[in-house]
């Protein structure tokens, strides 16, 4: 009982970093219609800033900022570059546009850092472990992430629903011509959205990079997640990202921790170890297939996108 | 204006493609034909998914998986002894077929990017019950001991013989290709594409159109499947990779989506970028980095990237439409 | 237009026709993996076999020698493409490299079907030692349970009762995996197997092996893998709480970045850099020398295996057109290997010593020290198997 309640956290852990990822990606497809495949390449250059900031500033704390601030630019950056000549393409001009992105991403992070990939060290008070019920440890770092990562969701829910810029965004999601027909800055509001986004995907991934090093290619596989997640959600829909995103973490840790202990009741434990992670990697996939043969276009879709 | 650029183009490409044994025997270097045998069987599978894609308008992110499907079962026949072709390969087509019909029957409920994303959901499920096939080798795959065996008939084994093989099957899939699209149900496809509604609203199931065009599509893709998997004599989950299905997009993208010869010509020019832009790299920068000991060619997908990119930015309908515009400008 | 296109179409052709009759020179192909995160062990591979022809003038048996270095970026189907190019397009006389089980398994066949010589310098599949045994097949490392059964002879000696195994789920991870369950004495209370080489986040199997309360945990990581393991392992506070043992986890090019989280942990390894023989000195001192950092087991089994080639085509004086002489010449093993003495066995994988050895602090580096013979003069588990005698 006391291993389940561990792997649900694990998985909350997952599940809240994917969330970090898919709201910058919702946003930008909610609002600029952009299909953007070259966001885990961001989140790939998050995780190497962190890695090098926090290695040149000799401070964990100050080198996340600083890593945070570049990802904001180099999000703009690109946005101004090329994402927006994107705009009103096809969605398959996107995926091979941003396809060339990534190529050339993976490319750049190997000429500068090398092939090796980098560590993120962490300080020693994030790298212990604490008891959070009589007997059981957790990673202090995994709880520091979720805390984190609880409070950018909140802070995006309070921007979204309160604020000026929130209503913006949340009118370009559901309308966009009429939006800008209103004469508000569009131009200037998506290279925020974007740049806003790819800070996020860069927080999750200098987050990640604490515990699985910053790699290149890092965020392909995380970003086809990411997708599943806001299609499940509904593209566009904040709310729905996030509760996607929970119930991806959980299933695909939670599976992977349960499902071969179960196969092997019918298999031999080789196989059943063979078959578990597979299946468990599976069943988010088939939520997805579900929940879009019941709910075409996901659980929460935006208004303007249905 | 009956032979313009764009038909020379692609009556060079076909010539040069039925020259290539030729040519590989004259030089004695057989790899070359290895490559272009890749290049045909792929250029199959892209011609197909330009079938749904570019003239049906049905965005599969999820095509790599028949490759998958067809290999797996000329792999998974050979594996349990069974070598025969006349066996192998209408199995091969007919399982292919059948996940096509129950992917599509779902999937066409949704439109778009849903549509994209469902494609993909399906594909992935493939791939890991390919990963959780631990008989067969799971994640590591599976070697091919003996090809398809077709009695006296065939000898699929012999590099130039086998890649005729593959040469006919690519050329019966752009003749099928070429009636479907010209026929009565390829324009209801394609009008379907266009407008959906407007087609429904004058009485064509544009369901079930799109539901066979899509099982057609599959099953062709099937068959490069099985050519693969008899290529490389090997196979593995990562034929089904979501990446592999980018690629496709890709090459169809590249070609020109919607015309005959684009994804062959995509598949070929994405490919032999593949092959040549390392290797010219190496010949012309390379040298002036001798010092400091970087090897640039290594890098070659830095301009790959940015390339894919430029064709998306400034050359829209690929590289087919490239073609077709200087046509239209020159004077004839 | 037309004329243009039609121009260049003819210079495309003749462009690739290749220059006529090369000179006479022993051509090598070398597949390892040179791009993604793993391609710090293609480069140490590289660096010590260039090293190693470096030391020999790049010549063997008098003839010039020319390599082909090709990336099979850790992907079975493309090792395979890459091995057959080099057949059929380089035309090569050997091939070293194979970092990895999945890779070599599929490569296998190609090579022994066109007779071009293989000697292996990492990849450790089963197969290739007994039933896929091949003449033409040579190792300079082992078979992938030999280190781990060295391990676990260890884990008994210590009074190890019961042992989690964690690995990675292809050819490798479930032959080293399956050599502890083989040879521990003990109790396997508990296995993982990780989606490989995708999958990096351990939590889920953490978790479980530290709820089962085994004596030991039990891993293998090759490459970066490795060095987030031992880190998620110190970060859930299991470090100190549950030893880890280990095999390919721990080696001078992880342990840069595994600081503290790898001091004591004792893995096995067939060499070390601290081995006194002189074929070593000259290896380590060379390999320091020329890239300013200590030489892994990696580079030494590349470095091993540039020797072997070139005992062999010095053998045959430059001959190598003679198949049966090449073969004879190369079972000879006549070289100085850097792990001291070296023979083959029937099936031509080495039989050879594997020492237990502990990572400690070296002022300001970490290094592994040899505490002891784990193994001596020890056969891999499967020669039998191979039809050779």
């Amino acid at each position: 009982m006391l291993l389940f309640l561990e792997q649900c956290l694990n998985g909350l852990q997952f599940g809240l970093l994917l969330f970090l990822l898919a709201a910058g990606l919702t946003l930008v497809f909610g609002i600029m219609d952009l299909v953007n495949l070259a966001h885990g390449s961001l989140y790939m250059m998050g995780a190497y800033f962190g890695a090098t900031f926090t290695a040149l500033t000799g401070s964990y704390l100050g080198g996340i900022a600083i890593a945070l601030v570049a990802t904001l630019l180099l999000g703009m950056a690109v946005e101004v570059i090329a994402m927006r000549r994107l705009y009103g393409r096809d969605h398959l001009d996107h995926v091979l546009g941003t396809f060339g992105l990534i190529l050339f991403f993976n490319e750049l992070v190997r000429l500068i850092w090398g092939p090796a990939g980098m560590n993120l060290t962490l300080p020693g008070w994030l790298n212990t472990s604490i008891e959070i019920l009589p007997g059981v440890n957790y990673s202090m770092y995994r709880l520091a992430i979720i805390v984190v990562a609880l409070g950018v969701a909140l802070g995006l829910y309070l921007v979204v629903m309160r604020t000026r810029i929130g209503m913006l965004i949340r009118a370009g999601a559901s309308n966009r011509e009429m939006t800008g027909a209103l004469g508000i800055n569009i131009k200037l509001l998506y290279t925020f959205v974007f740049g806003v986004g790819a800070a996020l995907a860069g927080l999750a991934g200098m987050m990640q990079a604490a515990i699985l090093t910053a790699q290149i290619g890092m965020g392909e596989n995380i970003l086809i997640l990411a997708f599943v997640v806001i299609i499940i959600g509904g593209i566009g829909s904040i709310r729905g990202a996030f509760i996607a995103s929970i119930f991806a973490g959980l299933i695909d840790t939670v599976g992977r921790a349960v499902i071969p202990d179960v196969l092997k009741l019918v298999l031999s434990p080789s196989a059943a170890s063979t078959a578990g992670p597979a299946l468990s990697s599976m069943l988010i996939y088939l939520l997805m297939a579900i929940v879009l043969v019941v709910r075409p276009a996901g659980l929460f879709p935006a208004p303007g996108n249905r | 204006m009956a032979l313009n650029l764009r038909t020379l183009v692609a009556a060079l490409l076909v010539l040069a493609l039925l020259l290539v044994p030729v040519y590989a025997a004259f030089i004695g270097n057989n790899f070359i034909l290895s490559v272009c045998t890749r290049m045909v069987i792929l250029a199959i599978a892209a011609t197909s998914l330009n079938l749904i894609m570019g003239y049906g308008g049905m965005v599969s992110f999820g095509h790599a998986a028949y490759l998958g499907i067809g290999g797996y079962v000329v792999g998974i026949l050979a594996f349990e002894g069974i070598y025969s072709g006349f066996i192998q390969w209408p199995l091969a087509l007919v399982v292919s077929a059948v996940f096509a019909l129950v992917i599509g029957a779902l999937s066409l409920r949704t439109k778009g990017v849903y549509f994209i994303m469902i494609t993909l959901a399906f594909a992935q499920m493939i791939y890991y019950v390919g990963v959780s096939l631990s008989r067969y080798g799971a994640d590591d795959g599976l070697t091919i001991q003996r090809r398809s065996q077709f009695g006296d008939l065939i000898n699929m084994s012999h590099k130039a013989t086998f890649y005729y093989v593959c040469l006919a099957c690519l050329f019966i899939t752009l003749f099928v290709v070429w009636r479907l699209v010209n026929s009565r149900f390829g324009m209801a496809i394609q009008g379907a594409r266009s407008n959906d509604t407007r087609m429904r609203a004058i009485g064509f199931p544009t369901y079930r159109y799109k539901l066979t065009c899509f099982v057609i599509a599959g099953t062709i893709c099937g068959l490069a499947g099985a050519l693969l998997a008899n290529h490389t004599d090997f196979i593995s989950p990562a034929v089904m990779h979501w990446t592999r299905s980018g690629d496709l997009i890709v090459m169809v993208v590249l070609g020109g989506m919607a015309t005959l010869f684009g994804p062959l010509i995509g598949t070929v020019a994405f490919l032999a970028l593949e092959e040549a832009l390392p290797f010219v790299m190496s010949k012309t920068i390379d040298p002036y980095f001798i010092p400091s000991g970087i090897r640039p060619s290594e890098y070659w997908q830095i301009i790959l990237g940015p390339l894919l990119l430029l064709v998306v930015l400034f050359a829209r309908g690929g590289i087919d439409g490239f073609l077709a515009r200087i046509s239209d400008k020159e004077p004839s | 237009m037309r004329k243009s296109v039609l121009a260049a179409g003819a210079a495309l052709l003749l462009a690739a026709v290749p220059a006529a009759a090369q000179q006479k020179s022993v051509k090598i192909g070398f597949i390892s993996t040179f791009s993604g995160p793993t391609a710090v062990i293609g480069n140490d591979m590289r660096n010590a076999f260039e090293l190693a022809l470096d030391q020999m003038g790049r010549k063997m048996g008098g003839l010039p020698v020319e390599v082909v270095y090709e990336d099979d970026q850790q992907k079975p189907e493309v090792g395979k493409q890459k091995t057959e190019k080099m057949i059929e397009s380089d035309k090569v006389d050997f091939i070293v490299g194979y970092i990895w089980s999945n890779v070599l398994l599929a490569s296998v066949k190609p090579i022994v079907d066109s007779k071009t010589f293989l000697v292996v310098a990492n990849a450790g599949a089963t197969q290739v030692a007994g039933e896929l045994c091949s003449p033409y097949i040579f190792s300079t490392s082992w078979t992938n349970d030999q280190t781990p059964q060295a391990v676990a002879a260890y884990m008994d000696k210590k009074g190890i009762k019961t042992v989690y195994l964690i690995g990675p789920n292809y050819a490798a991870g479930k032959e080293n995996l399956g050599g502890m369950k083989t040879f521990f004495k003990g109790k396997v209370v508990g296995e993982d197997y990780t989606k490989w080489p995708d999958q990096l986040d351990f939590s889920a199997e953490l978790s479980k092996a530290r709820a089962a309360n085994p004596d030991a945990i039990y891993t293998f990581y090759p490459g970066a893998a490795g060095v987030q393991f031992l880190n998620q392992y110190a970060q859930a506070g299991m470090q100190g709480k549950i030893p880890l043992y280990s095999t390919f986890v721990v080696d001078s090019l992880s342990l840069p970045r595994q600081k503290d989280a790898a001091l004591g942990i004792m893995t096995a390894y067939q060499w070390g850099a601290d081995l006194p023989n002189d074929a070593n000195k000259k290896f380590v001192s060379g390999f320091m020398e020329k890239y300013k950092s200590e030489p892994s087991f990696y580079g030494a089994q590349a470095y091993d295996a540039a020797n072997l080639v070139a005992s062999a085509v010095a053998g045959v004086k430059g001959d190598l057109s003679k198949k049966d002489a090449v073969q004879a010449a190369l079972k000879k093993a006549d070289f100085k290997s850097v792990r001291g003495a070296f023979k083959f066995g029937n099936n031509n994988y080495p039989v050879q010593n594997f020492y237990m050895q502990e990572v400690v602090k070296d002022g300001a580096n970490y290094k592994l020290k040899t505490v002891a013979t784990a193994m001596e003069n020890a056969s891999d588990p499967h020669h039998g198997k191979c039809s050779m005698k």
